[in-house]
């Protein structure tokens, strides 16, 4: 369990990217910050790791308070996935996932093999193993980061904005893989992104964040847009605008929903599909 | 031709001289810039009267300095420790500033990426600025390289002995084939540790390949 209690942050200018933040984020579940840029969410997923320290307020991992904890131990238990990869561009892939295992003083041998199972996991071909991040493709990148980012088996996921450099085909390759991984590891994962479609297909808990990172609404994806607590939210997840407002319409082949502009967004799946064999 | 196949012993020994003066004044040049250039990157308020005063040792007229440096550091002006000495501080006029745009080259998000991984901020700079400055360290190197080697020669006028003893001597005793093997040597030396320092590259970063000339 992730706590943030009365968390604040302000800097010498002036500037408060947060002010008297308090969540508690469920072991095991995925906390999807999501919020316009600037509104304060990489700053609150960059204290978990210490990456930046709070001015009030304290975080806390289960008993412990982060501020206790020096740093570069602190963030070799976390997992730390970044957009566009973050990739050492002079380490092959293996060593790229391989490399908070190798801080941590486990062999070289153990290392590399536990990376290639991992490669297997995140769905990289173990042929990979030995290019470079440079001939590898944004997507599969940012794979290798996910990898990566599991490879000391943190308890702590955190997600920086990791899908928001690659094509929409490809990012949502790159969350159905992330839903699966998820299922089976069961990580606590902190997930930030300012795509709202992305933080419901994600999100275990959905945190809308307006500016100061002031919790707007915090809930499951069907509490959210079932009921948004307020205007901001509602215009946050694009209700009124019409992305969000479907409706059916009957068409000769079969029944489309649409959205509020009348633009076909799927069909309807028929709920007891014709026997094809 | 003839005076060249007359005195491969003396042409030789020469070169061998030549490198025992530049090598250590290219290897302290490359030593001293990395700390310089790393402060004059992670300081920004340094960077500009850093890079300025490295710089500026170049404007230093070289036969002065071999002549002056004895004086301040109290050796001989023909012993070894006064060439490398002057040669490394013209070396440094060039490597601090390379040095520095190379550690600065390094991106913001590998720095944080490393940095959230959990590397120290000792390790980041050993395992991942360093290696990934290199190819721009390496550009800056091969200059001063190639200025080192030729600069030794004018050390040859004080009499020490290198490379450029033969084009001095030669050009003392009316040999043109001296002066010219003295002049081609000191060129083919030079492409030479140039070449080394590329295959050395290629060798250190597998990964630049291509990426950078």
């Amino acid at each position: 369990m992730i706590r943030f209690d009365s968390v604040g942050k302000s800097y010498p200018d002036g500037t408060e990217a947060v002010r008297d933040f308090t969540l508690e984020l469920p072991s095991g579940r995925t906390t999807v910050l999501v919020g316009s840029s600037g509104c304060g969410k990489t700053t609150l997923l960059r204290m978990v790791n210490r990456m930046v320290d709070p001015t009030t307020g304290s975080v806390w991992i289960d008993d412990d308070n982060v501020a206790d904890i020096p740093p570069v131990p602190l963030r070799r238990r976390i997992g730390y996935v970044m957009q566009n990869a973050g990739l050492l561009p002079h380490r092959k892939v293996i060593d790229n996932i391989a490399t908070v295992p190798l801080l941590n003083g486990v062999s070289k041998t153990d290392a590399h093999r536990r990376a290639l199972e991992l490669m297997e996991l995140v769905g990289l071909e173990t042929t990979m193993a030995n290019r470079y991040p440079d001939q590898l493709s944004g997507g599969q990148q940012q794979r290798v980061g996910v990898a990566r980012g599991l490879a000391a088996d943190p308890n702590i996921l955190l997600m920086d904005e990791p899908f928001g450099a690659v094509d929409p085909l490809v990012r949502a390759d790159l969350q159905t893989e992330l839903l699966r991984i998820q299922r089976e590891l069961h990580k606590t994962i902190v997930f930030v992104t300012h795509d709202i479609a992305e933080a419901l297909a994600l999100g275990d808990q959905i945190v809308i964040l307006a500016k100061g990172a002031r919790i707007a609404q915090a809930g499951t994806a069907q509490q959210v847009v079932a009921e948004p607590a307020d205007e901001f939210v509602a215009d946050f997840l694009g209700l009124g605008r019409g992305t969000l407002d479907l409706h059916l319409r009957e068409t000769p082949g079969g029944t489309l929903v649409v959205d509020g502009h009348g633009r076909p967004a799927g069909r309807l799946a028929d709920p007891s599909p014709r026997a094809e064999h | 031709m003839t005076w060249v196949l007359a005195n491969l012993e003396l042409i030789g020994s020469r070169t061998v001289s030549h490198l025992l003066l530049a090598v250590p004044a290219i290897v302290l040049s490359f030593v001293l810039a990395l700390p310089l250039g790393w402060f004059a990157a992670n300081h920004r308020w340094s960077r500009a009267t850093l890079l300025t005063a490295a710089g500026l040792l170049y404007a230093i007229p070289s036969l002065p300095l071999f002549v002056v440096l004895p004086t301040i550091l109290g050796i001989g002006v023909r012993d070894a420790a006064n060439v490398i000495i002057a040669l490394t501080l013209y070396g440094l006029a060039l490597m601090v500033r390379a040095a520095a745009d190379a550690l600065s080259s390094v991106g913001a998000p590998v720095r944080l990426s490393s940095t959230a991984l959990g590397y120290s901020p000792a390790s980041r700079f050993w395992q991942v600025e360093l290696p990934l400055a290199g190819p721009v360290l390496l550009a800056g190197l091969r200059v001063v390289a190639v200025s080192t080697i030729s600069l030794v020669t004018v050390s040859s006028l004080l009499g020490v002995d290198n490379l450029g003893l033969l084009f001095v001597d030669g050009f003392q005793r009316g040999i043109l084939a001296e002066v010219l093997t003295g002049i081609v040597a000191t060129v083919v030396l030079a492409v030479l540790v140039d070449g080394l320092l590329v295959l050395l590259g290629r060798l250190l970063m597998p990964w630049a390949r291509g990426s950078r000339a």
